[in-house]
């Protein structure tokens, strides 16, 4: 296609023998917002470090617009990163500061202010050219530093989770404010973050990441909606995980069963046969617990809380396995060590690949 | 009210802590720096001592074309010093500061050894390198890059490469303190936004190890005026230093007014540069020195 910003090709990275990322292929396409996802340590920042051209893959190819950049220095490359601690300097002020990288291209003088002044006004931040960064707040920091990114006009603009020093509510706000600025320069970002809800809240696609590969790239209604792995579907639904062994198959809906007793779910379009292992991923919400059901996963109420305008029933099921429902409301006549099953339509339960973090 | 006299009393629990701490100050720092300044300007007495007539003729002398050569030489000496500190210090200090943990405190400590011993001794190891048929003479014959021994000792270059041992560590550890505090993502973030390596150097690394560089130049170029032991033993009595003169005037010429004229200039000129340091760094404190 011709509108592929950035493609990696099978990135693999180790640092001192310990392989960090293990053969990463990621395309992104013009104007796309791309979500990495994942705990810290899964290697979302040696990434965006390899695309930025400030590390060096061992192995594999990272093409910009095409061309093959794998190792060209990071100023010849047209990608620009917001760092992690705004890295902005502390020796400039706010102009010198976002004006660095036209000065840096011998741009006039004329210009560069003119830019400045621009980029000023597009993150709101207009008469604030001569302050210092030290008298600037985490939010202003934070908007002079991708001005200062912005204003090369990259084809790629490279976010290490820009909003994690920030509190709740100035981070929803910035949120809102980076989409909007995304969407109005039509720049592709990569944008790192380990919050399940930033991610789908923003991306247009959402890469998940687990121990130097990619769980499953998608956009955030199929990373939610259809994980394809448990650890996908833990990360960013919360679901439930069970195990089980399937029994019989009719038509779409797969019987399967375990020692906690029988439910069903849908194929989804995996093919199954009798007696195969299955991993299943089960939203806490849309599960419910029933007393003297005659089907359903069989287990005993371990514990009961309210949090957030939902009442969360932790169930311990006759396999050992913790199985979390929640639903709004506070009332259930529920109590600690009550005998329930677990049961779901067939549609909310997801078959997925077991993967786990290795700890 | 009973507010202020708890500040007082405060106030006053200070002033008796810091107070021997001024008296020292007052006596050995201040004390001996006013009466050198007033030796200046009062006359040498014929055969030995001071008359308290005030002159300035001890300024006038300077003016001399002898004395005014020996300035120039040992500015000269220290600029050279200097420079060779700054090519040598701020590279070796600045990737001390990058060093992981363990390299870094061997290498500190492989710096402080040498201050265990007297400088003088150490100087004199020079003399064993440098004399004709030395350690030196004797390398470069074994690896057949000389054939004649090269009279290295009691040479100006002696005396440069005196100056450049004994000062370094001072630049090292200068330049070492404010690169440790240099936060490497900045370099990364000026590479990023489209700075070749040395422009990135020069706007961002140089810039922020300044403060440092500047204070470990002020910590060697106003030495390498003054230690005259260094001259003296590497150099015979070939080169002269300001440091040198003054010790002259007032051990050997009896002259302590001359002498104490000589060293009011030189005060001046590193209060001089103390200045200039500030001006251009903007920081109050020398770095490198606590």
């Amino acid at each position: 296609m011709e509108d592929i910003i950035l493609s990696l090709q099978n990135i693999r990275k180790s640092f001192s023998g310990i392989p960090v990322l293990n053969g990463i292929n990621l395309t992104a396409r013009q104007g796309e917002f791309i979500t990495l996802l994942g705990a810290s340590g899964c290697g979302k920042t040696t990434t965006l470090r390899i695309i930025a051209g400030l590390e060096t893959p061992d192995e594999g190819h990272v093409l910009l617009d095409g061309q093959d950049m794998t190792a060209a220095e990071p100023n010849r490359r047209d990608v620009n990163t917001v760092f992690q601690n705004y890295a902005l300097f502390p020796h400039m002020n706010v102009e010198a500061n976002i004006g660095y990288g036209l000065k840096i291209r011998k741009r006039p003088k004329e210009e560069i202010r003119e830019e400045v002044k621009k980029m000023l006004s597009l993150v709101q931040l207009t008469g604030y050219e001569k302050r210092m960064p030290s008298e600037l707040s985490g939010g202003q920091r934070q908007r002079v530093a991708i001005a200062r990114a912005l204003i090369n006009r990259p084809k790629l603009l490279l976010l290490d989770e820009p909003l994690g020093a920030l509190d709740l509510q100035l981070r929803r706000q910035m949120q809102q404010e980076l989409k909007r600025l995304q969407k109005k320069l039509g720049i592709t970002f990569i944008y790192i973050t380990h919050d399940q809800e930033e991610a789908l809240t923003m991306s247009d696609r959402i890469a998940v990441m687990l121990d130097g590969r990619f769980q499953q790239i998608g956009t955030p209604a199929e990373v939610y909606e259809t994980p394809k792995t448990s650890y996908v579907a833990k990360f960013v639904g919360s679901a439930n995980i069970v195990y089980g062994t399937v029994e019989s198959i009719q038509e779409e809906t797969v019987v399967f069963s375990s020692t906690a007793g029988q439910e069903s779910f849908h194929s989804r379009g995996r093919s199954f046969t009798p007696g195969q292992p299955v991993t299943l991923a089960v939203r806490g919400e849309q599960a419910r617990l029933e007393k003297g059901a005659e089907k359903g996963l069989a287990g005993t109420v371990k514990e009961k809380s309210f949090s957030g305008g939902m009442l969360r029933v932790a169930v311990e099921l006759s396999d050992q396995v913790e199985f979390i429902c929640s639903r709004h409301g506070i009332d259930s006549k529920l109590e600690p060590g009550d005998k329930v099953r677990v049961v779901w339509e067939p549609e909310h339960a997801c078959p997925v690949d077991l993967e786990e973090e290795n700890q | 009210m009973k507010h202020m006299g708890k500040k007082k009393k405060w106030f006053k629990g200070q002033v008796l802590t810091v107070l021997p701490l001024y008296l020292f100050t007052l006596l050995f720092v201040l004390g001996p720096m006013i009466y050198m300044v007033v030796l200046s300007f009062l006359t040498r007495a014929e055969t030995w001592g001071i008359l308290p007539e005030l002159t300035l003729k001890n300024y006038q002398d300077i003016g001399e074309p002898i004395y005014l050569k020996t300035f120039w030489e040992s500015i000269k000496l220290a600029v050279v010093s200097t420079l060779l500190i700054v090519a040598i210090g701020y590279p070796f200090g600045y990737f001390m500061a990058k060093l992981t943990g363990k390299w870094k405190k061997r290498v500190t400590m492989l710096l402080m050894i040498p201050f265990w011993t007297s400088s003088l001794i150490r100087l004199y190891g020079w003399i064993i390198i440098f004399r004709a048929g030395g350690v030196l003479d004797k390398l470069l014959n074994a690896l057949h890059v000389t054939e004649e021994p090269l009279k290295l000792l009691y040479t100006y270059p002696a005396v440069v490469v005196g100056m450049v041992y004994a000062l370094l560590p001072f630049m090292i550890f200068a330049v070492y303190s404010s690169a440790e505090k240099l936060d490497f993502s900045l370099v990364e973030a000026a590479r990023d936004l489209g700075a070749s390596p040395w422009k990135a150097f020069l706007t961002v690394t140089l810039k922020l190890t300044l403060p440092g560089l500047l204070s470990g130049v002020v910590l060697t170029f106003v030495p390498s005026m003054g230690l005259f032991f260094i001259a003296d033993i590497l150099g015979g009595n070939k080169v002269i230093l300001v440091g040198n003169l003054i010790q002259d005037q007032l051990m050997k010429a009896h002259n302590w007014p001359f002498a104490a004229s000589l060293s009011v200039i030189l005060l001046a000129l590193t209060s001089v540069m103390i200045y200039l340091y500030r001006k251009i760094s903007g920081v109050k404190e020398l770095e490198g020195l606590v």
